[in-house]
């Protein structure tokens, strides 16, 4: 698939709004901006399916820029499944699609004119399990999006966005005298922050962390919730877990899924402040779900 | 559920069935030993061969073996193989050159594209492996042979053909043992599918793939039958031109052992024991370069 680049802005930012995306690659994009906060998702209508099996239905969702959106819900209900639509990351499982709109700055990201590799370098993405490339030392790590992501073309000042990377993800003062060393020699804590750190060397807007916590101790788990409390200052940030009292911790706005009956597609049940979500929840559902008379 | 409601268990047991303890370690040691002795039986009769090989093969071994070609009649003493050791040597090369990037290649279509015809491609990648090795040298002797006469070119071609069946199936499978988060990190930080490939999914399946190809280089070393239709042999003088017909280490093995003469046959011990030099070293050569890798191939 080619990756245009535009020539003099080797970063990804300098991509300022999706429209962009579809510009010749030689045409000068507008400067890089600095991040202003994040951007606006709004989920609207979203369906998706595995093959045949619909997994979601009928997601509404706005997800606001500097703040920290929480899905919960339990197993089987499609969290995940929204999450991966946001980024394009659904259209890597065969037979996968997503129906509805999510809008990122009037551009709907599930349109076929959407470049999905171009998608993903504006919204980034943590996985449950910490994945550094076992091939790769600490700094190429951090420094593969933007070494892979251009053809080879070589990054400027690529030694400072790492090193912002990696104090962005709280995890410079550990591994600075060490950077050549392999990613995957670190605690699983730490792979879990390389892995942030990598995802924030891309520069992305939005930041979507699916159960970035579930394979965690508690000590780097209260890692990772501080460092999320951080980003949300630059971010918009969408959390996955199944862990209530971690939404409740991290999140500014919780959105409560379920699946209403065995084999039906999961629904959105709930969503609204955390602290309102959880003190009086609206929905008969959600009030079970956090009491946890199911799930 | 509360514990009251259940009824406490009846004590287990645990002293009354003696028998069947001391049977179960009954069974256990006879079960030990006859592994045991099946695994010492195995590495035994590799030992074995291995040990005869090289016994016979160091009565001959030595400076003037590996710097001269065979005497012209095959009943005189002396001479070497030096011949049969470029011949294999270059022969093995280009097959290796011809069968490696197309097998890779192969192997990434289909573990990474997946589909109905990859599955095909994978079917029919096993129905080679087996396909007796005779068949391939007569097939290259028929479409190459005929029109283009007896060469090392005909010979690496046939042991190419032997090869890409063991490049595709021993990559494929290190391909597979890529863990699909690794393809996901890298998708997701907006690289492209063929560069998540080629920088991220290939160096982590990098020793796997050279082991395979080693166990595939191997093999080719020591295949005789299609080259005795292809590069046919020659004992005459050294060749290094693969346009002309050629001598291996296999076929000249093959070629004195069957001789009858005491002197061509302490030759053939000679040259065996080579031929199993040579690949032993290919493989440490190989298992240093791919070290840095992180899965199969230990």
């Amino acid at each position: 698939m080619p990756t245009p680049t535009e020539p003099g802005t080797s970063r990804p930012r300098a991509m300022a709004s999706l429209p962009a995306m579809r510009q010749p690659a030689h045409r000068p994009a507008p400067a890089a901006t600095v991040n202003a906060g994040g951007a606006r998702l709004d989920i609207a209508n979203l369906s998706a399916y595995y093959g045949a099996r619909k997994a979601v239905q009928d997601v509404n969702l706005v997800v606001e820029p500097k703040q920290v959106t929480a899905m919960i819900g339990p197993s089987g209900c499609g969290k995940s499944t929204v999450l991966r639509c946001v980024n394009g990351m659904h259209q890597t499982i065969p037979g996968a699609r997503a129906e509805g709109a999510i809008d990122l700055d009037g551009v709907n990201v599930l349109s076929d004119q959407v470049d999905p590799v171009r998608l993903r370098r504006r919204i980034g993405m943590v996985f449950q399990r910490p994945n550094p490339f076992p091939t790769m030392s600490i700094y190429d790590n951090v420094a593969a999006g933007l070494r892979l992501g251009h053809r080879g073309r070589r990054t400027p000042d690529l030694d400072a966005i790492v090193e912002r990377a990696l104090r962005q993800a709280n995890l410079w003062h550990e591994v600075r005298d060490r950077l050549k060393a392999p990613g995957a020699g670190l605690s699983g804590g730490q792979q879990q922050r390389l892995c942030i750190a990598r995802a924030l060397a891309v520069q992305p807007e939005v930041l979507l962390m699916d159960e970035p916590c579930s394979a965690l101790d508690p000590i780097s788990t209260l890692a990772i919730e501080d460092l999320i409390f951080t980003l949300r200052e630059q971010y918009t940030i969408v959390i996955v877990t199944h862990n209530m009292q971690q939404a409740a911790r991290v999140s500014d706005v919780t959105a409560f899924l379920t699946v209403p009956a065995v084999g039906e597609p999961g629904r959105l049940v709930e969503v609204g402040p955390t602290s309102r979500l959880f003190s009086s929840p609206t929905q008969k559902a959600t009030e079970d779900y956090i009491t946890g008379k199911v799930g | 559920m509360t514990t009251d409601t259940l009824t406490p268990a009846p004590a287990p047991e645990v002293s009354a069935p003696v028998r069947h303890l001391q049977r179960r370690k009954g069974t256990n040691l006879a079960m030990t030993i006859v592994l045991s002795l099946a695994a010492a039986l195995t590495v035994g009769v590799l030992l074995w061969v291995l040990g005869y090989v090289a016994a016979e093969g160091l009565k001959y071994l030595g400076p003037e073996f590996l710097t001269n070609t065979p005497p012209g009649n095959p009943a005189d003493l002396g001479g070497g193989f030096l011949n049969g050791i470029i011949g294999s040597l270059e022969v093995v090369g280009i097959a290796t050159a011809l069968s490696v990037p197309p097998g890779i290649a192969a192997a990434v279509f289909i573990v990474e594209y997946g589909g109905r015809i990859a599955s095909t491609v994978s079917f029919l990648t096993d129905v080679l492996v087996g396909l007796p090795t005779i068949v391939t040298g007569a097939f290259v002797y028929a479409v190459w042979v005929i029109r283009f006469g007896f060469s090392g070119i005909a010979g690496a071609i046939a042991l190419a053909l032997v090869m890409l069946p063991l490049v595709i199936r021993a990559a494929a499978e290190m391909l597979r043992l890529v863990p699909h988060e690794l393809r996901e990190a890298s998708l997701a930080l907006g690289v492209t599918r063929a560069r998540t490939i080629v920088s991220v999914v290939l160096p982590t399946a990098r020793s796997g793939i050279i082991t395979g190809v080693m166990l595939a280089v191997a093999r080719a070393m020591g295949e005789t039958a299609p080259l005795l239709l292809t590069a046919l042999g020659n004992d005459l003088f050294i060749e290094a031109d693969p346009t002309h017909r050629m001598s291996t280490l296999s076929l000249q093995i093959f070629g004195n052992a069957i001789t009858g003469f005491k002197a061509a046959q302490a030759r053939a011990w000679a040259g065996a024991l080579t031929l199993i030099a040579i690949v032993l070293l290919f493989t440490i050569a190989a298992r240093l370069i791919g070290r840095t890798s992180r899965v199969g191939g230990r």
